[in-house]
């Protein structure tokens, strides 16, 4: 896996222009996600209506994996319905951790750009974070380490 | 016993082959991505040479057994073949004797010991205990933990925006609560030198102990207990060449002996039963069930390779890495070094401006380079540079500048990516 396919000018674009970044000031939902790791720290709010999320934004110091994942999670689940978001994030951590068979029909769309993480174990937790915290968020938990999930390989924090 | 040898002349007037004594690392031949591998991540863990490899494989192919038990020909070699290695150790630091050097796994579990074995018996409620801002975690949690066990406080050294420590404010927390001090000898993530012998001498005007970190600084720096005159030193043989799990803390025989120890079980004891235990004398009073013998005697191995070689030599030629990669790094627009202190060891922690040091790291590993990203298990010294993380090179003398131009293309690379 070459690292240029990774940053490629989709991801690029959203780390310098991210889409939906701020917080809400009447948010339904909200989270903290960290990743002890690196020390960044990423803060989702979002407008929830009829189960349905109506606004979202994000903010937060991260890397440009972290920010551009998070930027195009925004974009993808603005106006669907929390179930059809829940299903984005299961599908968007299979792909992650190499799991999705992107042949089969999924509804991640362009967020596949980010397929190419799962040969960088290290950062995979920067991709998946901002999914993590708005699973936290959907499910009222206020907070979401990648630390506690399962599903990326545990690296380790040492200098 | 083969001595170890480095690969140089013995001539000390004439300086070492450097090309020949990397030619000692076989994993410097690596290729990461198809480029030559340029490890600049050694205040991590440094590199292995051949003759610890082969010293490791000696031990375990003849000379491997329990020691300190039976009465057999292995058993005897290797309880031989550990008390050379203590010895070793003793010499490279220059302790006035060898039971004042005490294996551990590291200096992690150097500092646990001591927090155990000296604080919880020495400390109290109200007492302060000082650190300094540029500690690793490892000198910051275990004393929190103390603390806050015992009611006890931890005062801090500031540090000034060179990343230098401020003499004056540490002079101003000594009080007559004062009753420990733990000081970082180098600074992982910045490289700074700290003055420890006169930090030392003016805890010592207040009779309050001084345990020194030397993790950082025992690859670079001649290490003499006796000159310094600290109570503790401590440090890890994986960034001295030598192998993971092992590590000495020194202390001085009669602290050692005052203190209750921190494990309990086989070897630290003289006599148990079930209403009484007599523990053993130092230093096996510290060193409870089988101890990594293996790692011991390879730490040995790569001490006597560093003393070949020359520490000073090391110290010299690393120096010269730094001058250099400090001034191609300077020379780069956007680029800013975080500490940047007179005294330094070759370590270089920076910021490259608008981009996050876990992406400059994935994309100059594309290119062979291997620096550390993050925040260095320091993340104090993050919040005095209001950063959450940086990307640091740490250089050691197997490095060479064609290493360093690698770093200086690949930050270039990562800035036309994120242009
Ligand atoms: C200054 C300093 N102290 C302590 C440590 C901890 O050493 P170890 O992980 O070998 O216990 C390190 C390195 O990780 C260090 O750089």
């Amino acid at each position: 896996m070459h690292t240029n396919s990774l940053y490629q000018e989709v991801i690029l674009d959203h780390n310098r222009k991210p889409r939906n970044y701020g917080k809400l000031d009447h948010a339904s939902h909200h989270a903290t996600g960290h990743n002890p790791l690196c020390g960044d720290r990423l803060d989702i709010t979002l407008q929830l209506e009829d189960d349905q999320i109506n606004s979202i934004a994000f903010q937060g110091e991260s890397c440009a994996i972290c920010k551009a994942s998070a930027s195009m999670m925004t974009a993808a689940v603005k106006g669907k319905s929390r179930a059809n978001a829940e299903t984005l994030i299961h599908e968007f951590r299979e792909l992650a951790t190499g799991k999705l068979d992107t042949n089969q029909p999924h509804h991640l769309g362009r967020l596949t750009v980010f397929s190419g993480i799962r040969d960088l174990p290290t950062r995979v937790k920067c991709a998946i974070l901002p999914w993590h915290t708005l699973h936290a968020a959907l499910n009222s938990l206020d907070s979401a380490s990648t630390e506690a999930d399962d599903s990326a390989p545990a690296m380790p924090n040492h200098s | 016993m083969t001595p170890v040898n480095a690969s140089l002349k013995s001539d000390v007037s004439s300086s070492p082959d450097w090309e020949k004594i990397r030619a000692d690392f076989p994993i410097l031949q690596l290729k990461i991505e198809g480029k030559p591998l340029a490890y600049l991540d050694n205040a991590a863990s440094s590199q292995m040479p051949q003759q610890v490899i082969d010293r490791l494989v000696r031990y375990q192919t003849t000379q491997h057994a329990n020691i300190n038990r039976a009465v057999h020909y292995l058993s005897e070699v290797a309880t031989l073949e550990y008390h050379n290695a203590r010895c070793k150790l003793q010499q490279f630091i220059n302790a006035r004797e060898d039971r004042e050097v005490i294996f551990t796994s590291g200096t992690t579990d150097s500092i646990n010991l001591v927090m155990h074995g000296y604080g919880r018996k020495f400390i109290k409620a109200g007492d302060e205990i000082i650190l300094t801002t540029l500690e690793h975690h490892s000198n910051i949690v275990p004393w929190q933990m103390l603390a806050n066990e015992k009611g006890a406080t931890i005062r801090v050294v500031p540090i000034n925006d060179k990343g230098e420590l401020d003499i004056d404010e540490y002079e101003k927390l000594f009080n007559e609560r004062t009753k420990f001090v733990g000081l970082i000898h180098v600074s992982n993530a910045l490289g700074t030198i700290n003055p420890i012998k006169g930090m030392i001498d003016f805890a010592h005007r207040h009779g309050v102990p001084v345990l020194i970190d030397g993790a950082q600084a025992a690859p670079h720096i001649t290490i003499d207990v006796q000159a310094l005159d600290c109570d503790f030193y401590t440090f890890s043989a994986h960034k001295l060449c030598g192998p993971t799990g092992i590590g000495i803390l020194y202390g001085k025989a009669a602290l050692l002996e005052a203190m209750q120890p921190f494990k309990g079980g086989g070897d630290m004891i003289t006599s148990v039963t079930f209403e009484k235990t007599i523990y053993n004398t130092i230093p096996h009073k510290f060193e409870a069930g089988t101890p990594p013998i293996a790692a011991a005697i390879g730490f040995g191995a790569a001490v006597d390779y560093l003393t070949a070689i020359g520490i000073e030599q090391i110290a010299a030629y690393e120096l010269g890495l730094l001058e250099y990669a400090t001034a191609c790094l300077n020379d780069i627009p956007g680029v800013r070094i975080i500490g940047t202190a007179a005294e330094k060891t070759a370590v270089i922690s920076f910021a490259i401006d608008g981009i996050h040091p876990h992406d400059i790291g994935t994309i100059l590993n594309q290119d062979g380079v291997a620096v550390r990203t993050g925040h260095h298990c320091a993340q104090p010294v993050m919040q005095r540079f209001n950063v959450p993380a940086t990307s640091r090179a740490s250089f050691a003398f197997y490095n060479k500048k064609t290493e360093v131009d690698a770093l200086v293309a690949g930050i270039k690379t990562v800035q036309k990516i994120f242009l």
